[in-house]
């Protein structure tokens, strides 16, 4: 008996018994559907996070200097210097230093981080000037008061303006000369609700009065790796250790990040495929059933000359192709389970990820699903096909 | 040429605990080509095992049964699901029609196992379903038929492979007696065209429809020989009296 004509047997005969080929594929339904959510929602994550990483800029290198078990130290113009005589690997550098000072606008006291950077900062992390300026290198080496916004505490406190204001930053008065363009949402917990103020003013501010952080441009995505390596050379010869500083850069990080999230959905996508095998442990089930009530049918069929394997290959179709649709099933209603997570992480958590469902996952759990049909639809089929002609046609 | 059918002292014995159960006990005969022979005897008397060896759905204990020269013992479960295919129609007392698949599929069923193509296959099953005159009930499902037109179905099923021998079942059991007698001239008919047909039954006027009788006893030939010859009757009336 040709493959086709098993596979018109088998929707005849799943059609024939509607509810009960539903019930029997509801395990494979809920498992693919289990898993093509789960991957899509591991998927909507890791675009999630590319994006955050990439708004940061991934060409970033962060430098911590914690100084510890040395007496030496780099200075700011160590590091300028390094990124001057390497062009090719480093685009920019900055210090950032966090002031730890209060801000001060009129009679309130905003919750804005101020921060001190250098003439390059804007470029590094990738922020645009929306009114008037960013800070110059010569508001860094004359130590001007004089502070750029970013959009929160404009559209907070200025009404979206703000440029020749003056605030007040640990009792200190400075002149606001830029308005930075959003970044993020503009809200109160992000990279728009921030004061920038040139770094030698904010090592003063600061307990310290060291820069602890530098911030470079790698000069392109290709060269990280390098420009890292040569970061790294630089602070060891300066530091005669390497546990005096970290450097970071975010394209490692996010690869880390990756990693670590792969893995998770790896593990949460094997949990939900174990509901596969319980389903497909349902469908050799209902096939066992299914083949001591179509007892009468195999000794017809043997009796019209039906060999071993044109019943064995009925069965398994069978049971594959109720898998099958299952899987089919099990991916629309994975699907619309999806949109639903998306809808709901937006309206829950204000934040625009979406649950992708891959296309790898999709053809992957559907290819599960028909090859667990086959596998547990085997056993039902091998005893069918081993029935005993007589025997199975005297069957009531 | 060697005959049709040959048994070579053949037994069925069937194991019950302690005791055996002879079923069929040293059986010897031969049906040639075109005949029409009825297998008679009582309930139990061994006909239903005959057939099935006849019909290769089972083998025996012991012996050797030979078809068109051929010993059936030494094949395996495919070896012999092919010689079903190919040699033999069969026809059962309970029509045993696939319930699901219209008639059409039904008399199809044995060719789509013989990998017959699509048009071909249409073309036969139509030509018997005419044969036994269905051919108005294609479409219809088994269960949508009366019992005699069910019987036809599975006739035209049977005879539809073109097999060497038409092995019926006890085929007017379910049926009146008018049904009856009518699928008994067309199993008649059939014979008239060529065909072997091999009728088991435990009614004598339906053994005498057919030209030779065997006839069974606890699984032994008590009687082979033309169906309107005297003795054929009297050992018939001896049997059921005794
Ligand atoms: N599978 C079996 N197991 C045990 N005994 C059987 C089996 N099949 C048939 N028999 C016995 O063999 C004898 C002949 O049965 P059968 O061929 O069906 O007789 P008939 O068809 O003439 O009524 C009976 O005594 C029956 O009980
Ligand atoms: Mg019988």
């Amino acid at each position: 008996m040709s493959f086709f004509q098993s596979f018109r047997l088998a929707l005849q005969s799943i059609f024939s018994s509607k509810v009960r080929a539903l019930l029997t594929m509801l395990g494979i339904i809920i498992g693919v559907a289990a898993v093509i959510v789960i991957v899509g929602l591991g998927n909507g994550m890791q675009n999630f996070m590319t994006d955050s990483f990439e708004s940061m800029g991934t060409n970033l290198i962060t430098v911590t200097v914690v100084g510890r078990g040395t007496a030496r130290s780099v200075s700011d113009d160590d590091m300028y210097e390094l990124a001057q005589e390497n062009p090719a690997l480093l685009s920019a550098v900055s210090p950032t230093v966090s002031s730890g000072a209060q801000l001060k606008i009129g009679t309130e006291t905003p919750s804005t981080s101020v921060t001190g950077v250098g003439e390059d900062y804007a470029d590094i992390r990738q922020y645009e000037v929306g009114q008037g300026r960013f800070l110059r290198y010569v508001d860094v080496l004359r130590r001007q008061k004089v502070c750029v916004i970013g959009s929160y505490v404009s559209n907070e406190y200025f009404d979206g303006g703000g440029v020749g204001e003056t605030i007040k930053i640990g009792g200190y008065t400075y002149t606001v000369i830029g308005v930075l363009k959003e970044k993020a949402d503009s809200g109160e917990y992000g990279d728009d609700n921030v004061a920038l103020i040139p770094y030698t003013n904010a090592v003063k501010l600061s307990n310290s009065g060291q820069i602890s952080s530098y911030y470079f441009s790698a000069a392109s995505e290709d060269v990280i790796t390098q420009a890292k390596a040569a970061i790294e050379e630089r602070l060891e010869k300066a530091f005669g250790s390497d546990t005096a500083y970290s450097v970071i850069s975010m394209s490692e990080l996010l690869d880390i990040m990756d990693d670590m999230l792969n893995v998770m959905i790896t593990i949460l996508a094997a949990i939900a495929a174990i509901s596969l095998v319980v389903g497909g442990i349902g469908i050799m089930n209902i096939m066992l059933v299914s083949v001591s009530e179509r007892t009468r049918e195999i000794g017809i069929r043997k009796s019209l000359g039906a060999r071993q394997r044109d019943i064995m290959q009925q069965f398994v179709i069978e049971a594959a192709t109720t898998s099958g649709i299952g899987g089919v099933i099990g991916i629309g209603f994975g699907y619309l389970l999806s949109s639903l997570a998306t809808k709901l992480i937006v309206a829950l958590l204000q934040q625009d990820m979406a649950v992708t469902p891959t296309a790898g996952s999709i053809a992957m759990a559907f290819g599960i699903s028909v090859a667990i049909g086959i596998l547990f639809g085997y056993l039902p089929a091998k005893k069918a096909a081993r029935l005993n002609p007589i025997d199975a046609l005297r069957y009531e | 040429m060697a005959p049709l059918i040959e048994f070579r002292n053949v037994y069925k014995i069937y194991r019950m605990g302690d005791t055996e159960v002879h079923a069929v006990d040293g059986i010897s005969m031969t049906i040639e080509r075109g005949e029409f022979v009825a297998i008679v005897g009582q309930s139990g008397s061994g006909k239903s095992t005959c057939m099935n060896i006849i019909g290769c759905l089972d083998v025996p204990t012991a012996g050797q049964y030979l078809l068109a020269g051929q010993d059936v013992g030494r094949l395996d479960d495919d070896d012999l699901a092919a010689i079903r295919n190919r040699m033999l129609g069969f026809i059962f007392q309970q029509y045993n029609l696939l319930p699901k698949m219209s008639v059409l599929e039904n008399v199809e069923a044995s060719l789509v196992y013989a990998g017959v193509p699509r048009a071909e296959r249409d073309a036969r099953a139509k030509k018997t379903l005419a044969r036994v005159g269905l051919a108005d009930k294609l479409k219809n499902k088994p269960a949508q038929l009366s019992g005699g037109q069910q019987q036809r179905v599975s006739i035209a099923r049977a005879l539809a492979g073109n097999p060497s021998v038409i092995l019926a079942d006890e085929p007017t059991g379910a049926l009146d007696s008018r049904t009856g007698r009518e699928v008994l001239a067309l199993l008649q008919d059939l014979h008239r065209e060529g065909n072997t047909i091999v009728l088991i039954t435990h009614d004598n006027s339906i053994a005498r429809k057919a030209e030779r009788i065997i006839r069974l006893e606890d699984g032994r030939i008590i009687y082979d020989g033309p169906a309107d010859a005297e003795r054929a009757v009297v050992q018939a009336e001896g049997g059921q009296d005794g």
